[in-house]
């Protein structure tokens, strides 16, 4: 039966080949595998730019790269981190499970698809370009502000920081075309009988980010533009000279900036349940629940921003009010805590790779989570703020809460996508690996920033030796078992065990109910949802 | 094979100093202002209750991963929701203790520290300006006796040692000394005002426990106390560009008596340097002079040969400003003079009219202009620069 309709549905399948199959194509699948492809790519070179940074912080000193070239690292690799890893990776799922889970033939907005993944290219040569140009003579390197942009640094410096402002730009646009495309496919294109809280976790996730993307971006873009003016034309929105204000860009910034935290990881908080509920073969507990802590946190996210720069200087009462306010995201986040656990209570657990995953992510970003809440205490904030602390705790919200997350769903859905099952042991390896280095690197940081060692200095006093050293080795660790993750992956999609179309003896939902892999166009006809 | 012994020499360093600094390694260090006490005191007690959480949370789940498997043959019940009153009551708990800890436990100690962190002028006794500069920090007191003192602090880590490569030993307090320390009372409660002149820059001793963004153009305040006599170090703690981890700031708290005789002696060296402004200096005297101020202050950038870092840093070596005339015909320093560079910087150069005194302006233009492959032969004498400032 199910050979038939493969052969059936790939009658339909006419698409170019070589390049041209890719540079064209409309498909969701197509383009979710080139933005996962693209993320697990720039995921490597910003690494290779990390590593670069802990071999020369390994001891006091300079040894390797001068200060110059340091911030530039630093900067960089952040925006590539968040941007050109982990936003094109939720982007990448979306993609290719949400049509698959809510019963759709494929996104609504197919070629403004195509143009969004095709915005995220260029816009990774214009970040690291400078970079080249610094090696002819051309310009002194890349943004050496760090990924904030924060003027009056951002005003002083070179060619870097235009060409990272119109690398943001492009950016921006790539991410609100997806999440126009998201909510337009959300609100169209479910199965008959799938109302909008029976819609798969997953989407729900990526329906508040959408709203998030859509709602922040824009103030992120004009934030930019407004920099990118007073640096040519004369404009002094951030120059005291002229009246500015250098603390309204951090305004600025951060009402984009915290809201992508929260789009970082709520795509991850929507499949993570999913996976939870496959191995422990249980519906997920409290549905309702988390999709209204989603709402909670997504309204949460906007009000809140000012958290990030408390030692900027601000009135009493507004120190309180985001004191408070921060303080509230962990009411939410505690329900999701509770539903995630008590989903694997009383399971029947099985513990393959994304369930491994999985469960680590739950500890890991626990922990981000709780260090967060202290973080949100302003008077202690004015010791943890811009120290390594504050460096450990975003790591275990954004490495542990985001990219685990994120492999965590590669290692859960690539059978659906290639047909094949990856190699299981290497998968608990590449786990395990990852794991006890990711701890190793960042435990001895919230240390560093606790004895006093301020983030982003490309040299430090003796004291700091030791914990940095441990730190850098576990990173080269961190950094090198991510080999095993890509050979994985490969060896998966050339060959291996079949998978079956349900793959996990516990998957629940219509993209289980496809072959493995599916048919290049698939529910071509509708299924319904009881 | 060298790197394997240095790291083994790593580990064995770490585990020895891991016991030596036991008391300081795993925690803020020793707090010496009531702020300071008061953030240890709010981390203490927070790390203890969300471990607390953390372990119990990971204890439930540990159990439920060992106890609940498939190879256990373990039955999965089917509950999707809360159904009953007592289920109901039982997910609320975990919501209701956050609800305690956020804005009981946590939060009615937390908005005290902030009221107190916040109150900088109630019981101050003395002002201090905090003035960040790249990258260097500035301090003038601003009133009582200490009226007018007015200094840079710059990192005095002998510069080699921070060089790319120095493979020798580095001082103990390796980048966080300076030449000029700032001297503080013990226990007098000292209010401090903030700002920068080009980037933005944050003024932090941990052991202080406050820390305060500097914002060039405006004027923020923090305060501090310190209850304990001691020297205490820490870091600019804001992204400045590439000095940005070579910006100290060393306190020497003192007692009363000490602070109020650093006082006069430090009016008198004032006096006696603006007296230096006055008499007419050699050519050698001011090279002499002129080398220290270069490398100290001009170094980062221009580095000590000259040689620049181009194209973000232009090389003084044959550079037209360098080997230009000063003066115009009227007398006046000429625009994009060599004296009009130093005093008023240009783009990414910081102007040196506040943080440098006449003698030394007139002795660094003077060794730029004969040193460092340059030979133009004149001289600036620090009287011309004192009426070039009028």
């Amino acid at each position: 039966m199910s050979t038939t309709t493969v052969a059936h549905h790939d009658e339909h399948a006419e698409h170019p080949t070589g390049i041209m199959r890719w540079l064209t194509t409309t498909n969701h699948k197509d383009i979710g595998t080139m933005y996962l492809t693209f993320s697990l790519i720039m995921f490597f070179v910003g690494g290779a730019m990390i590593l670069g940074i802990r071999a020369e912080l390994f001891q006091p000193g300079l040894q390797l790269i001068n200060p110059e070239f340091f911030n530039q690292l630093i900067g960089v690799h952040a925006l590539i981190m968040i941007f050109a890893a982990l936003m094109p990776a939720a982007t990448g799922f979306a993609n290719w499970m949400i049509p698959l889970q809510i019963g759709a033939p494929d996104m609504a907005l197919p070629r403004l698809n195509n143009w969004g993944f095709w915005l995220l290219p260029p816009s990774a040569i214009l970040l690291t370009l400078p970079f080249t140009l610094a090696m002819f003579g051309i310009g002194d390197g890349a943004l050496a502000t760090g990924w904030t942009f924060y003027p009056p640094l951002s005003v002083q410096g070179g060619i870097g920081v235009d060409f990272a402002i119109f690398a943001v730009h492009l950016l921006g646009v790539s991410s609100v075309l997806g999440s126009i495309n998201i909510i337009v496919t959300l609100f169209n294109m479910r199965a008959p009988g799938m109302t909008l809280m029976k819609m798969p976790l997953f989407a729900w996730g990526w329906l508040i980010t959408a709203f998030l993307l859509v709602a922040t971006i824009p103030v992120l873009a004009g934030a930019v533009t407004m920099l990118l003016t007073d640096r040519h034309f004369g404009t002094h929105f951030f120059d005291a000279a002229g009246g500015g204000d250098p603390v309204m860009f951090q305004h600025l910034f951060w009402f984009f900036g915290h809201p992508e935290v929260y789009i970082l990881l709520l795509p991850v908080w929507g499949f993570i349940p999913q996976i939870l509920e496959t191995f422990s073969r249980k519906p997920m507990y409290g549905y309702k629940a988390q999709v209204y802590s989603f709402w909670a946190i997504g309204g949460l996210s906007v009000v809140v921003w000012a958290h990030h720069f408390f030692t900027s200087g601000m009135p009493v009462p507004a120190l309180l009010y985001f004191m408070y306010s921060t303080m509230a995201i962990s009411l939410p986040l505690a329900v999701m805590f509770f539903c995630w656990i008590k989903t694997m209570w009383k399971g029947s657990m099985s513990f393959e790779t994304p369930m491994l995953f999985t469960v680590g992510w739950i500890i890991l970003f626990g922990i981000g989570g709780l260090t967060g809440l202290v973080l949100a205490d302003v008077a202690a904030d004015a010791q943890y703020h811009n120290s390594y602390f504050v460096v450990a705790h975003f790591h275990y919200t954004l490495f542990a809460g985001g990219i685990m997350g994120i492999m965590a769903g590669v290692y859960f859905w690539l059978p659906k996508m290639t047909g094949h099952m990856y190699n299981e042991k290497l998968g608990k390896v590449h786990f395990w690996l990852t794991a006890i280095s990711f701890n190793l690197t960042f435990i001895p940081q919230f240390f560093l920033g606790l004895a006093g060692m301020p983030r982003r200095i490309p040299d430090y006093a003796l004291q700091f030796a030791e914990f940095n050293m441990i730190s850098s080795i576990a990173a080269f660790v961190l950094g090198f078992s991510q080999l095993l993750f890509v050979y994985n992956i490969v060896t998966c999609i050339k060959g291996g065990k079949k998978a079956t179309d349900q793959v996990w003896e516990g998957a629940q939902g219509l993209e289980w109910t496809l072959p493995s892999p599916p048919p290049y166009h698939s529910f071509t006809e509708q299924p319904t949802v009881k | 094979m060298r790197g394997y012994r240095n790291i083994c020499l790593g580990i064995l360093s770490m585990l020895a100093s891991l016991s030596a600094h036991a008391e300081y390694a795993w925690n803020f260090p020793e707090p010496v202002t009531p702020m300071a006490l008061d953030t240890l005191h709010v981390h203490n007690k927070f790390m203890l209750i969300s471990m607390a959480i953390f372990f119990v949370v990971l204890a439930i789940m540990i159990y439920s991963i060992f106890a609940h498997r498939k190879s256990k043959n373990f039955k999965p019940v089917a509950d999707k929701a809360p159904s009953t009153g007592m289920e109901i009551f039982w997910t609320l708990i975990p919501f209701a203790i956050l609800l305690l800890i956020d804005f009981v436990i946590m939060g009615i100690p937390a908005y005290h520290s902030v009221v107190m962190m916040e109150d900088t002028r109630d019981k101050a006794t003395m002002v201090v300006k905090v003035t960040g500069s790249q990258w260097r920090w500035q301090y003038e007191y601003m009133d009582g006796d200490a009226q007018g003192i007015k200094f840079v602090s710059n990192l005095s880590t002998p510069k080699e040692q921070t060089d790319k490569g120095f493979e020798g030993k580095k001082d103990e307090q390796y980048l966080l000394e300076v030449d000029n320390r700032l001297v503080l009372p013990v226990g007098e409660k000292v209010r401090i005002l903030m700002t920068a002149t080009d980037v933005m820059h944050n003024w932090w001793v941990p052991q202080f426990g406050s820390s305060r963004l500097a914002v060039p153009g405006f004027l923020r305040e923090t305060w501090v106390q310190v209850d304990k006599a001691g020297t205490y170090r820490g870091q600019c703690k804001e992204l400045c560009g590439k000095g940005h981890g070579y910006m100290p700031v060393v306190v020497d708290a003192v007692p009363m008596e000490e602070y109020k005789a650093w006082v006069v002696a430090k009016k008198a060296e004032m006096a006696k340097a603006s007296a230096g402004a006055d008499k007419e200096w050699t050519k050698d005297e001011l090279i002499a002079e002129g080398k220290g101020v270069y490398e100290k202050n001009c170094a980062v950038c221009h580095q000590v040969s000259g040689a620049g870092l181009p194209p973000a840093f232009p090389a003084l070596t044959g550079s037209k400003v360098a080997n230009g005339p000063i003066f115009g015909a009227d007398g006046k320093y000429l625009k994009d003079g060599h004296l009009d560079r130093v005093l008023n910087g240009i783009r990414v150069m910081p102007g040196w009219k506040a943080l440098l005194n006449d003698t030394e302006i007139a002795a660094v233009i003077t060794y730029e202009r004969n040193a460092l492959g340059n030979s133009v032969g004149d001289v600036l004498q620090p009287s011309q620069v004192k009426v070039a400032r009028q």
